[in-house]
């Protein structure tokens, strides 16, 4: 069964320590027919200010996730302190209070698992900075489902440790500088509009 | 290590295919009645997978096998796939607004019953028993608190929970605008708390599925919270109708902080009544 939905494409984004700056350098540049799910983790208990932080800076809409929420292009959804967000098959987005994992709720992995699983070889998964391994095995899902894997290169990295962790377990599509980031997920979603 | 644990249950994830766990779930149904066809699949085939681990099943199929022939393995699964770790007072901001809102409103009816579906472990149903307690309302209130998993229920009517979860149990309860001293609820002995029996005497424990039971009775709040995240768009809907069947005029439903009926069929029956705590009334 083919849907407009089908060709849509998803990037999944996951950052911790270091992780605000790193996407002040990436969601304000994205331009195109595109969705971002991201993941940062942060404490449990503070109503997340990241969806204040970025709706004035950037030109997609950005809203904290809902559960049952139809992926729309353009917007990036940020995951709500203390739940999990995974990707559904009708491409809604779902929450969960599982237990945390690597410790994390959110967590990148939940997330990245989810995307492999619903989107395949249409799933774009990102490794940002941070201070441990949540994340590595999710890219690997999405990186064996065919999808695109890019981590940000760990020189660059405020902390080193979650990209590293994602190459020692994957070999990515690109690694790369936050910026250089933004600029290839607009290249993927303008090329593919001119190639129609 | 944390990245290995990790690996295998991925590695356990990538194993459990669309059209075994739908022929799990038919298998389920068909041998015990629990119907898990409706839930949200990305959750649940977490929570199969893991069973994988827990249950030493290679594959589905195995775990299938087992599940139709060991009922007490299928007791333990379904606890396994349904349990919460919730929190008393989870949401503290949540349960001041039952208290400051919906409380003075439940104050005026004869008796005040409430219904808390999805029970789990009951720290939800011992919560609302606190705060009725502390506005003089427990002694003639009846809460409703069920579940499907009968060893949910027996945890929950235990009303035993670690020690170590105290201290967050207690903050919780000062946030939400605890009168009294949250220690003055339970008594410690080696490293667990037992809470108070007179919170216990008002709450009825009992075998409920939103999937294929109906109505039991009518309240002036429902309150599931958490639930219906695990519920697929149908099931939703299936038990949103049950609260709203079940709630007298202009009684109250709370959901969980990130869950909203914007997406659900009968949206139209409820109005927000505190937006921000997911506190909806009914029309």
């Amino acid at each position: 069964m083919l849907s407009e939905r089908d060709d849509m494409r998803v990037a999944v984004i996951g950052a911790s320590a270091g992780g605000v700056e790193a996407l002040g350098e990436i969601l304000p540049h994205l331009l195109g027919e595109l969705s971002v799910i991201v993941v940062v983790h942060l404490p449990r208990d503070k109503p997340s200010l990241l969806s204040r932080v970025f709706t004035p800076r950037c030109s997609f809409r950005v809203k904290e996730a809902e559960d049952k929420e139809p992926i729309a292009s353009r917007t990036i959804y940020i995951a709500p302190p203390d739940y999990h967000v995974l990707i559904e098959k009708n491409l809604h987005l779902a929450l969960s209070i599982d237990d945390p994992v690597h410790h994390a709720r959110p967590s990148i992995d939940v997330l990245f698992y989810s995307a492999a699983d619903a989107l395949g070889a249409r799933a774009t998964g990102v490794i940002l900075t941070g201070a441990n391994a949540d994340g590595a095995a999710g890219l690997a899902a999405i990186h064996a489902a065919g999808g695109t894997t890019i981590v940000q290169e760990p020189a660059g990295a405020l902390v080193r440790d979650m990209p590293a962790a994602a190459l020692e377990l994957c070999a990515p599509t690109h690694v790369l500088s936050s910026s250089a980031i933004a600029a290839l997920l607009n290249k993927y979603t303008t090329t593919e509009r001119d190639a129609r | 290590m944390d990245t290995q644990v990790d690996t295998r249950a991925q590695d356990m994830l990538s194993r459990v295919g669309d059209i075994a766990l739908t022929t799990l779930l038919e298998a389920i149904y068909l041998r015990y009645h629990q119907d898990f066809r409706g839930y949200a699949r990305a959750s649940l085939k977490r929570r199969v997978a893991q069973s994988l681990l827990k249950f030493d099943c290679p594959t589905i199929s195995r775990l299938q096998e087992r599940l139709l022939h060991e009922p007490a393995v299928f007791t333990e699964f379904l606890r396994f796939v349904t349990v919460q770790v919730s929190e008393m007072f989870r949401d503290p901001s949540f349960f001041r607004a039952i208290r400051e809102v919906v409380v003075p409103h439940l104050a005026t009816y004869p008796s005040v019953k409430i219904w808390v579906a999805g029970c789990s472990s009951g720290e939800e149903a011992y919560s609302y028993a606190i705060v009725l307690h502390e506005e003089n309302l427990l002694d003639r209130a009846i809460i409703y608190a069920t579940d499907i998993s009968g060893q949910n229920l027996e945890q929950a009517q235990a009303g035993v929970y670690a020690l170590q979860r105290i201290p967050q149990f207690t903050q919780n309860y000062q946030r939400a605008g605890g009168r009294r001293s949250f220690s003055d609820y339970y008594a410690a002995a080696y490293d667990a708390a037992a809470l108070d029996r007179s919170l216990k005497s008002r709450i009825v424990f009992s075998d409920h599925s939103l999937s294929t039971d109906s109505v039991f009775t009518e309240v002036q709040l429902v309150s599931c919270r958490n639930v219906l995240i695990y519920f697929g768009d149908a099931l939703q809907d299936r038990a949103i109708g049950l609260f709203r069947e079940s709630l007298c005029r202009k009684g109250f439903l709370g959901l969980g902080s990130r869950e909203t009926l914007r997406f659900a069929t009968d949206a139209a029956a409820f109005t927000e009544l505190v937006r921000e705590e997911r506190i909806y009334q009914k029309c």
